[in-house]
C-alpha cells in the first residue's frame, strides 16, 4: 500500500483540481507522440501525424489527449487503492490495445512538463515530486495485469 | 541513441542562444529539483553541509552544470572529443553512476518549461532531449 503524506495528497488534488483537461491532455499526448515518435504505432487509424504541427492540430488526438488525462480522475480519487482501481484499464492496455508499458512512463514525463509549463514558478520541487510519485504509481497500477 | 541531425543542432542552438542568459538560474534550479525529487541522488553530495535547494552549494553546482552544457551546444558537431576531459573527469573522479545523467536531464527539461513554456515547444523538447542524451553518452565515454 502507498503511503501518502498530507503534502502530497493535497498537492495532487490541488493540482488536478485546477487543470484544464481540453487544454492539458491534448498537449501531453502530443508532446509524446513528438518527442517519442515510436508511440505513435498506437495510433495508425489517426489520420496525420506526419510532423509536429500535425500532429497539435490532429483533432483525434486532442480529443484522445483529454479522454486519457479523465482516465486520471479514478486515481485522484482513489489515491488509497490505485492499483484495483486500475485493474480493468491494464487488463484492456495489455490483451485489448497491446501497448507496451514503458510508455506509460513516456506520456508520464511528457505529462509532467505540460503541467510544468502550465503552472510555471508554482511548479515547486516538492510539488514535482509528489506528481511524479502519483503518476509512477498509477503507471505500476497500468502495468500490474500484463503477463 | 542517438545522431543528432542539422535540424536537431540548429533547434538546440537557437533555444540556447534564447535561455542561455538565465543559465545560473535554470542551473541552480534543475540541480535543486534533482536533489528534491530523486533523494538518492543528494549521496553525491554528502559532502555539502546544507544540501536545501536555496543553499549556495547547490546553486554554485548548477552554475557549474549549465556552464558544461553551455560548453557542450558550442562543441556539438563533436561531443565525444568536445567533452572528453569532462568524461574523465565523471568517470575517474566523480565516478557518477551514468544513471542520474538522465535524472538531471529530465530535471532541466522540466525547469526550461516552467521559465520557457511559450519557446519550449515540442520540436524543441525532442531535439533538446537528443542532445542531452548525447551529452550523456559522451559523459558516459571514458567509465570503461
Amino acid at each position: 500500500m502507498v503511503e501518502w503524506t498530507d503534502f502530497e495528497r493535497a498537492t495532487i488534488q490541488d493540482i488536478f483540481s485546477k487543470l484544464e483537461y481540453e487544454v492539458v491532455g491534448p498537449k501531453a499526448l502530443a508532446r509524446c507522440l513528438v518527442v517519442y515518435p515510436w508511440t505513435q504505432r498506437y495510433f495508425g487509424n489517426f489520420g496525420n501525424l506526419y510532423n509536429a504541427a500535425a500532429i497539435t492540430g490532429n483533432p483525434m488526438v486532442a480529443k484522445h489527449g483529454t479522454t486519457i488525462l479523465h482516465g486520471l480522475d479514478r486515481a485522484v480519487k482513489n489515491m488509497d487503492d490505485i492499483k484495483n482501481t486500475y485493474t480493468e484499464l491494464s487488463v484492456l492496455h495489455s490483451e485489448k490495445l497491446h501497448v507496451d508499458p514503458d510508455n506509460f512512463k513516456l506520456l508520464a514525463d511528457c505529462l509532467t512538463i505540460v503541467v510544468a509549463a502550465q503552472m510555471g514558478k508554482a511548479f515547486t520541487g516538492e510539488m514535482q515530486a509528489a506528481f511524479q510519485k502519483f503518476l509512477a504509481v498509477v503507471v505500476t497500477s497500468l502495468g500490474r495485469q500484463y503477463h | 541513441m542517438t545522431t543528432l541531425s542539422v535540424k536537431d543542432k540548429d533547434t538546440v542552438k537557437a533555444f540556447w542562444a534564447k535561455v542561455s542568459g538565465n543559465a545560473d538560474e535554470i542551473g541552480a534550479d534543475a540541480v535543486a529539483r534533482m536533489l528534491v525529487v530523486y533523494p538518492q541522488t543528494k549521496t553525491y553530495f554528502s559532502h555539502w553541509k546544507d544540501q536545501s535547494p536555496n543553499s549556495p552549494a547547490v546553486r554554485k553546482h548548477g552554475v557549474t552544470v549549465m556552464l558544461g552544457v553551455g560548453e557542450a551546444v558550442a562543441k556539438i558537431d563533436d561531443l565525444k572529443a568536445g567533452l572528453a576531459s569532462l568524461s574523465e573527469l565523471h568517470a575517474f573522479t566523480l565516478r557518477v553512476d551514468p544513471a542520474n545523467f538522465k535524472i538531471l536531464s529530465h530535471c532541466i527539461l522540466v525547469v526550461m518549461a516552467t521559465m520557457f513554456p511559450n519557446e519550449f515547444t515540442p520540436e524543441v523538447h525532442v531535439s533538446l532531449d537528443k542532445f542531452l542524451a548525447s551529452v550523456a553518452l559522451a559523459l558516459s565515454e571514458k567509465y570503461r
